[in-house]
C-alpha cells in the first residue's frame, strides 16, 4: 500500500508495524475536543504535530461528536494541516461515521489519504456507492468486519465479512486490493462473560486467515480497546497491549492505533505477569480471567491512604486564602478571613484585597484551562461564605459598599424552566465581582424590561432551553431596541446556537448582541463589554463578526435541496406490512407509577450529560481517567454519588409517570389514530423529511413505523410522561444557605433521574407492559445498548420537532391531572426534570432527524392539525428550511 | 489497445512545443484578439490566447502544423485557461465550451492532414488542461491559512465542462498539465472519470506535474514520489513533469519517479530558465544535449517542450528522441467499471 501526505508513506512486506496517531480524535480525546469546540485550532494543531514528532507515520482525524459541526471542523482543520508541512507530511486517515464528513474530508486533502472506515453495516449497495467514491477520490479505506446481520464477534463471522468485503471491493468495484485494509474487531477480553474469553484470539487468528488468504490487504485495529476491563491499572493494560501486539503482528496485524505511552516492551514484562496475560490473550486456561484478576492486585501497586494534607494550613495568611479559595475549602476560611480583618484597617479592604487576590488566582487559572467549572462554583462557596461573614463589619461601617464591576441581569426567558446554565453563569460571574439581578424562570419580557431600567443594569443574559424560548429573546431583542436600550445583551442555553443568534436576534438590536454557550467565557466577554477603553471596538468588532457569520451561514444553508411533501411520501420509509410483527401489548389503556423507589433507577442513570452540564466534556466513565478534566470529574461524580445517597435514604426527589398503550393505525399518510375499543381518541400529527436524498434512502416520518389503516392490520404505540418532583425545593434549600455547587447539583442530579426514569420505564414497556421483548437480555447493556427493539421520541426532540403534539399526550394520559406535570406557554414541561414522548414498538422503528421542511408541508400540516399556518410557522421555524 | 497505446510501445512520442511563444511572434493588438465578434465586448480581451482559436484560428492552426512539420506525434490544445475559473478574468465564462470545441477541432483538423499525408506516422491531438488560476489546497491569504479561493466541487464542475467539451472537439488524449496543485489535479481526475462513466467512453490521460523550484517539491509541498502517489488511482497513460525548470534541473525528478511506477513518463520542460528579461534562451542544440541525456538513461516515453521551445527546439528533440528505444512500461490495464 502506498499512501502520501506531502511525503510518500510505502507499506510492504519489509515494512515494520505502522503506527497511527489517536490523539486528534473527538472521540478518543477529551483535549482535543475541548480545543476543536472552542476553536482554540493552534493547539488543535499542536497535537496534531504532536503526534507527528513523537513518531506517528499517519494521523487519525475525528471530528464525530454531537456538538460540533463535524463537517465543518474536519474541512477547518485539514485546511489548517494544510498550511503546516511539518503535519502534513504524514498521510492523513479521515475518521467518521458519516459519509458526508468523510467526503468533505476527500475533497480537501491533496494527498492519498485512509478512509476510517466502511462497511457492509447498511448492505451492499451503500458499500459499494462509497467504496467507489472512494477510488476515485483516491484514497485507502478500511473496512470494518460488520454486516447488515452486525459486528463480527468471532473466528468464523471475521473472516466471512472480511472475504465477502474483499470479493465486493476487488471484483465488483475495482478497488485495489493493496488499498484495502481490515479492521476486524478488537474487543475486551477478562471481563468475565465466557463469550468474551475468545475475543483477542479470534482476532488474532482472523487476521491470520485474511493475510493469508486476501492478497494484500493489512489490517488494522483500535489496540486499547483489548484491556477495556482493566481500566485503572495501567500496569496490567501495558502489558495486555505488548502481549496482543506480538502476537498479532506475527499473524500480520501490519498497522494500527496503538498509544506509545500505553505500551510495555514486550521483553520487559515480568515473567509472572506475562504469563498470566498471555494465558488471557491465547485463551490458553479456563480460570484465566480469574488469575490475571487476583494477579492484577498486586501489579496494582498499594494506592497511599486518602490522607486529608493540611500542610497549608502553615502557610502565610494570604497564600491560605488563595489556596482555600483555589481549592474550594470553607472549613478554615471564616477564621482566615476574621484575621484579614483585625489586620485590616477596614474590613472591606479583606473583599477588595485578600479576597480578590485569590479569586483573580482562580479566574486566571480557569481562563487557562488549568480549573474546571465545578472547581469554580466551590471557589465562588467559598467566596460567598467569607463575603457574608464579613458584610456585618462593613455594614457597621456605614457608606463603605462593596464596588461591583458591573450588574448583570440573568434570567429564563417566558415559558422556559430550565435554569442549570443559566445559575451557573450566574456564579461564575458573582465570584468574580459582578452583582447579579436573577429573574429566575419563566420571566416575561415587560418583567425583564422593568427590572433592567430599574436596577439600571449594565448587562442582560437571556436563557433557554427550547426552541420555542428562541423567539422570546428576538422579542426581547426587539423591545430593547425599540426602547432605546444601550446595554450588552447575552444569549445562551441548550437550543441557542450562534446562527440564531447572528441571524436572528443581532439583527433586532443595534447594539452588543453575544452568543454565549459555556460559563468559561461568560466572565471575559462581560469584562470585554463592560471595560471603558475597549468596549466600542469590542462591540464593532462583535458586530463585524456576526454580520460575517451571518452571511456565511446563510450562504451555507442555499446548499441543499428539498423535494415536495407528496414527493416525499412516496419515498416514505417502507414497512413491510404482510409480514411484520405486530405483538398485542399485554396491558391496554393508561397507567400511572407513583410508587418507585429511586433506587430502582440508579442502574440506567446515564452520566455523561451529567458531567457536560457541568462543562467537563467526555464519554463515562473514561472521563473519571481523563488526562485533563478526570481528576475534577471523579471529584464531581464524588459528590454527586454522596448527594443521591442523601435523596435516596431521605427521599427528597420524587419520581412519578404515566403512560398508555393504544390501538393505532396510520391515516392520511402522516397522521396516527389513537383508537379505544375501536373508536378514535387522539390523532397524533407526524412530520416527514423533505430532504432530497440518493435513491433508495427513504424520507421518514414517524407514521411510518405503525400499519396504516388500508394494511387491515391493528397495530399499537403509546405514549408517557415521567416527572421528578421535588429538585427546586432542594435546590432552593441549598441556595439559602450559599450553596451554590449543591443547588446545581441538586438540579443535574434530578434532570438525570429523569432521563433514568424514561429509560426504565421503556424497558417495562418492552418486557411487560407490551411485552414485545419479554425475553430481553439487559445483562450486557452496556456492549448492545442501542440494540434494543422499538423507540421512545419526544417532542421537541429531532425525530419529532414540534413541542405542539405534547398538547396531545397531555389530554390523552391527563397527565397534569394525574400525576401532575404540567406545560408552560412555551409547552415546557414544569418540573423541569421531566420527559415525555411516545413509544413505537416496531422492530424497524429507529431514530431519525427530521431536519429542515418545506412551506407545502407547513401548510398540509396547519390543515391536518386544525391550526393557522401562521401558528403551525411558529412552532415549525427552526425546522424550516429558508428559501 | 488504441493507437496511441501502440505508437507509445513503439517508440518515444514527441509532444509539440509552447503556443504562447509562437504566438508572440504574432504581436496580435487589443483589435486582433477581439475580432469582428467581440469588438465591443466589455473587458480588455489582449492576452487571452485561448480566445484566439475563435478571433485568429488561422494561426493557431499553422503553429499546430508548424509542429507536426517538424516531427511532433501529438499538439496540445489551445485550452491551458479554457475553464470558467480562468476564463472569469475575461468575463467570458459562458464562452468555455465553444473555446474548448473549437481549439478542439482545429487542432483534430490538422493532426488529420497530417496523418493522411503520413500514414505511418499517425498524429494525436492532447487536450490541454491547465491547473487554473486557484489552488485548492492553498490559502491565498498568509494570514488565514485555513482560506481556500476555490472548492474542490467547484474545479471538479469546471474541468468537467472543460473535459466534455474537448471529447466532443474530438480530441485522442486529455492532458492535465503544471499541476501545481496536486487537489487540483485529483479534481480534474475525479471529472473525468465522471465523464468517462457518463458516456461509457475510455480516453487517455495524460498527467504533468510542475516542481517549482530547486526543494524538489511541487507548489503545494508534496515530493516527486508523493505526488506520483496522490494521482496513481486513475489509471493513467502517462505521468511526468512540465515547466518552471530546464530539461537538466527536471532530470532527477523524472528519476525519482520512472523506477516507481508502471505508467509511460513525460517530460516537457522549459526552454532552460528565463533570464533578466522573463525571456527563454536556451538553443535548440543545448536543450537537445540535456534531453539527450534522459534518453540514454532510458527515462522517457513522451517529450516535448514548454515555455520558450519552439518548433526548431521540436525538430532538435524529435531528432534526437528517434535515435532511442523508450523506456519499457506495462501495458496499460483498461479501468473495469
Amino acid at each position: 500500500m502506498k499512501l502520501s501526505g506531502l511525503e510518500p508513506l510505502i507499506l510492504n512486506e519489509n515494512s515494520n508495524f505502522i503506527n497511527v496517531g489517536e490523539r486528534t480524535n473527538v472521540a478518543g480525546s477529551r483535549k482535543f475536543l475541548r480545543l476543536i469546540k472552542e476553536e482554540s485550532f493552534d493547539e488543535a494543531l499542536d497535537i496534531a504535530r504532536h503526534q507527528v514528532d513523537g513518531g506517528a507515520q499517519i494521523i487519525d482525524i475525528n471530528m464525530d461528536d454531537g456538538l460540533i459541526d463535524g463537517k465543518e471542523s474536519m474541512v477547518r482543520f485539514l485546511n489548517l494541516i494544510a498550511a503546516e508541512p511539518d503535519i502534513c507530511r504524514v498521510p492523513i486517515m479521515i475518521d467518521s461515521s458519516k459519509w458526508e464528513i468523510i467526503e468533505a474530508g476527500l475533497q480537501v486533502v491533496q494527498g492519498k489519504c485512509v478512509v476510517n472506515s466502511i462497511s457492509l453495516k447498511e448492505g451492499e449497495e451503500k458499500f459499494i456507492w462509497e467504496a467507489k467514491q472512494i477510488k476515485r477520490y483516491g484514497a485507502a479505506v478500511i473496512v470494518m468486519a460488520f454486516d447488515e446481520v452486525g459486528q463480527a464477534d468471532n473466528y468464523e463471522r471475521r473472516i466471512e465479512i472480511a472475504e465477502r468485503s474483499y470479493r465486493v471491493l476487488v471484483d465488483k468495484v475495482g478497488f485495489p486490493s493493496e488499498d484495502i485494509i481490515f479492521d476486524l474487531n478488537i474487543f475486551p477480553v477478562a471481563t468475565g462473560m465466557e463469550e468474551h474469553r475468545k475475543n483477542a484470539i479470534d482476532f488474532i487468528e482472523a487476521t491470520r486467515w485474511v493475510r493469508q488468504n486476501l492478497e494484500n490487504v493489512s489490517v488494522s485495529g483500535g489496540v486499547s480497546n483489548v484491556s477495556f476491563s482493566f481500566r485503572g491499572n495501567d500496569g496490567v493494560r501495558e502489558a495486555m497491549h505488548s502481549v496482543f501486539l506480538y502476537h498479532a503482528i506475527q499473524a500480520g496485524m501490519n498497522m494500527g492505533i496503538v498509544n506509545p505511552a500505553m505500551l510495555e516492551v514486550y521483553d520487559d514484562i515480568p515473567k509472572d505477569l506475562l504469563e498470566h496475560v498471555e494465558d488471557v490473550i491465547l485463551d490458553r486456561r479456563d480460570d484465566a480471567t480469574e488469575r490475571l484478576l487476583d494477579f492484577a492486585e498486586t501489579v496494582k501497586g498499594t494506592k497511599a491512604e486518602k490522607t486529608v494534607d493540611l500542610s497549608w494550613r502553615e502557610n502565610p495568611l494570604q497564600e491560605r486564602i488563595t489556596h482555600a479559595l483555589v481549592k474550594g475549602i470553607d472549613a478554615f476560611i471564616i477564621e482566615d478571613v476574621e484575621q484579614a480583618r483585625t489586620e485590616s484597617v477596614k474590613p472591606i479592604e479583606v473583599i477588595e484585597g485578600h479576597l480578590m487576590i485569590g479569586m483573580n488566582v482562580v479566574g486566571d487559572l480557569f481562563g487557562a484551562g488549568k480549573m474546571f467549572l465545578p472547581q469554580v462554583v466551590k471557589s465562588a462557596r467559598v467566596m460567598k461564605k467569607a463575603v457574608s461573614y464579613l458584610n456585618p463589619f462593613i455594614e457597621a461601617e456605614k457608606g463603605e459598599e462593596q464596588k461591583a464591576l458591573g450588574k448583570v441581569l440573568m434570567a429564563t426567558v417566558k415559558g422556559d424552566v430550565h435554569d442549570i446554565g443559566k445559575n451557573i453563569v450566574s456564579v461564575v460571574l458573582g465570584c468574580n465581582n459582578y452583582e447579579i439581578v436573577d429573574l429566575g424562570v419563566m420571566v416575561p419580557p415587560e418583567k425583564i424590561i422593568e427590572a433592567a431600567k430599574k436596577e439600571n443594569v449594565d448587562v442582560i443574559g437571556l436563557s433557554g432551553l427550547i426552541t420555542p424560548s428562541l423567539d422570546e429573546m428576538v422579542y426581547l431583542a426587539k423591545e430593547m431596541e425599540r426602547q432605546n436600550f444601550k446595554v450588552p445583551l447575552l444569549i445562551g442555553g441548550a437550543t441557542t446556537s450562534k446562527a440564531h443568534t447572528a441571524v436572528k436576534i443581532d439583527t433586532q438590536y443595534k447594539n452588543a448582541v453575544v452568543h454565549v454557550n459555556d460559563a468559561s467565557r461568560a466572565v471575559t466577554v462581560v469584562g470585554d463589554l463592560l471595560n471603558e477603553k475597549k468596549a466600542h471596538e469590542y462591540t464593532t468588532k462583535l458586530k463585524k463578526e456576526y454580520d460575517e457569520f451571518r452571511i456565511k451561514f446563510l450562504k451555507r444553508g442555499k446548499e441543499k435541496s428539498y423535494i415536495s411533501i407528496e414527493e416525499s411520501r412516496k419515498r416514505k420509509f417502507k414497512v413491510d406490512w404482510e409480514t411484520s410483527e405486530i405483538v398485542k401489548p399485554k396491558e391496554l389503556g393508561v397507567q400511572i407509577l407513583k410508587q418507585l423507589s429511586l433506587k430502582e433507577l440508579l442502574p440506567f442513570i446515564d452520566w455523561s450529560p451529567f458531567f457536560r452540564s457541568w462543562d467537563l466534556h467526555g464519554k463515562f466513565p473514561d472521563i473519571l481517567k481523563d488526562e485533563v478534566v478526570g481528576e475534577q470529574a471523579t471529584q464531581l461524580y464524588e459528590d454527586a454519588q454522596e448527594m443521591i445517597q442523601q435523596i435516596v435514604a431521605k427521599q427528597l426527589l420524587k419520581p412519578k409517570a404515566v403512560f398508555g398503550l393504544f390501538e393505532a393505525n396510520t391515516i392520511n399518510e402522516d397522521d396516527i389514530s389513537i383508537q379505544k375499543k375501536g373508536k378514535e381518541v387522539a390523532v397524533f400529527r407526524t412530520l416527514r423529511q423533505q430532504l432530497k436524498k440518493r435513491d433508495g434512502i427513504p424520507n421518514i416520518a414517524l407514521a411510518d413505523f405503525v400499519a396504516p389503516k388500508s394494511s387491515g392490520k391493528t397495530d399499537y404505540m403509546g405514549a408517557f410522561c415521567v416527572g421528578i418532583f421535588g429538585a427546586q425545593e432542594l435546590a432552593d434549600f441549598y441556595k439559602e444557605r450559599e450553596d451554590d455547587y449543591n443547588a446545581i447539583m441538586a438540579q443535574a442530579i434530578a434532570d438525570r433521574f429523569a432521563e433514568a426514569f424514561a429509560e426504565y420505564l421503556h424497558k417495562q414497556i418492552r418486557i411487560k407492559h407490551w411485552g414485545y421483548a419479554e425475553d430481553e437480555d439487559l445483562t450486557n447493556q452496556d456492549l448492545i445498548k442501542e440494540s434494543y427493539k422499538g423507540i421512545r421520541p419526544a417532542p421537541g426532540y429531532p425525530a419529532c420537532p414540534d413541542h405542539l403534539e405534547k398538547e396531545t399526550i397531555w389530554e390523552l394520559l391527563d397527565v397534569e391531572k394525574l400525576i401532575g406535570v404540567t406545560l408552560t406557554e412555551s409547552l415546557a414541561m414544569w418540573p423541569a426534570a421531566a420527559v415525555s414522548g411516545y413509544y413505537f414498538g416496531n422492530p424497524e422503528a429507529k431514530y431519525f432527524g427530521l431536519g429542515k421542511i418545506t412551506d407545502d408541508q407547513v401548510a398540509d400540516y396547519a390543515t391536518r392539525k386544525g391550526i393557522t399556518k401562521d401558528k403551525a410557522r411558529k412552532w415549525l421555524h427552526p425546522n424550516i428550511a429558508s428559501r | 489497445m488504441s493507437n496511441i497505446q501502440q505508437a507509445l510501445k513503439q517508440r518515444i512520442l514527441v509532444l509539440d512545443g509552447a503556443m504562447g511563444t509562437m504566438l508572440q511572434a504574432y504581436k496580435f493588438t487589443e483589435e486582433d484578439f477581439r475580432g469582428e465578434r467581440f469588438k465591443n465586448y466589455p473587458t480588455s480581451l489582449q492576452g487571452n490566447n485561448d480566445l484566439l482559436s475563435i478571433t485568429q484560428p488561422e494561426a493557431i492552426k499553422t503553429i499546430h502544423a508548424k509542429y507536426f512539420e517538424v516531427g511532433a506525434d501529438i499538439v496540445e490544445t489551445n485550452t491551458f485557461s479554457g475553464t470558467t475559473i480562468a476564463m472569469a478574468d475575461y468575463q467570458m465564462e459562458d464562452l468555455v465550451y465553444e473555446l474548448n470545441y473549437e481549439s478542439a477541432k482545429i487542432a483534430k483538423e490538422v493532426a488529420e492532414e497530417f496523418t493522411a499525408k503520413e500514414p505511418h506516422k499517425p498524429r494525436f491531438v492532447a487536450g490541454s488542461i491547465g491547473p487554473t488560476n486557484r489552488t485548492a489546497s492553498m490559502s491565498p491569504d498568509v494570514n488565514d491559512p485555513g482560506y481556500r479561493a476555490v472548492t474542490f466541487d467547484e474545479l471538479r464542475i469546471a474541468y468537467k465542462q472543460q473535459v466534455e467539451a474537448l471529447v466532443d472537439g474530438g480530441v485522442d488524449i486529455l492532458l492535465v498539465e503544471t499541476v501545481f496543485d496536486t487537489l487540483n489535479a485529483k479534481a480534474a481526475l475525479f471529472a473525468i472519470e465522471e465523464v468517462k462513466e457518463e458516456r461509457n467512453i475510455d480516453i487517455p490521460i495524460m498527467l504533468s506535474g510542475t516542481i517549482t523550484d530547486a526543494s524538489g517539491r511541487t507548489l503545494s509541498g508534496q515530493t516527486a514520489e508523493a505526488f506520483l502517489i496522490s494521482v496513481s488511482h486513475i489509471p493513467l497513460l502517462s505521468i511526468g513533469f512540465n515547466c518552471a525548470l530546464g530539461a537538466n534541473l527536471l532530470q532527477p525528478h523524472l528519476e525519482a519517479i520512472a523506477s516507481k511506477t508502471d505508467f509511460a513518463i513525460s517530460a516537457h520542460p522549459n526552454a532552460g530558465l528565463p533570464n533578466a528579461f522573463g525571456e527563454y534562451d536556451e538553443t535548440p542544440e543545448e536543450m537537445g544535449e540535456q534531453i539527450e541525456e534522459y534518453l540514454k538513461k532510458n527515462l522517457i516515453n513522451i517529450i516535448g517542450g514548454c515555455c520558450g521551445t519552439s518548433p526548431e527546439h521540436i525538430r532538435v528533440i524529435a531528432d534526437t528522441a528517434a535515435k532511442y528505444k523508450p523506456r519499457p512500461h506495462s501495458e496499460l490495464i483498461s479501468e473495469s467499471h
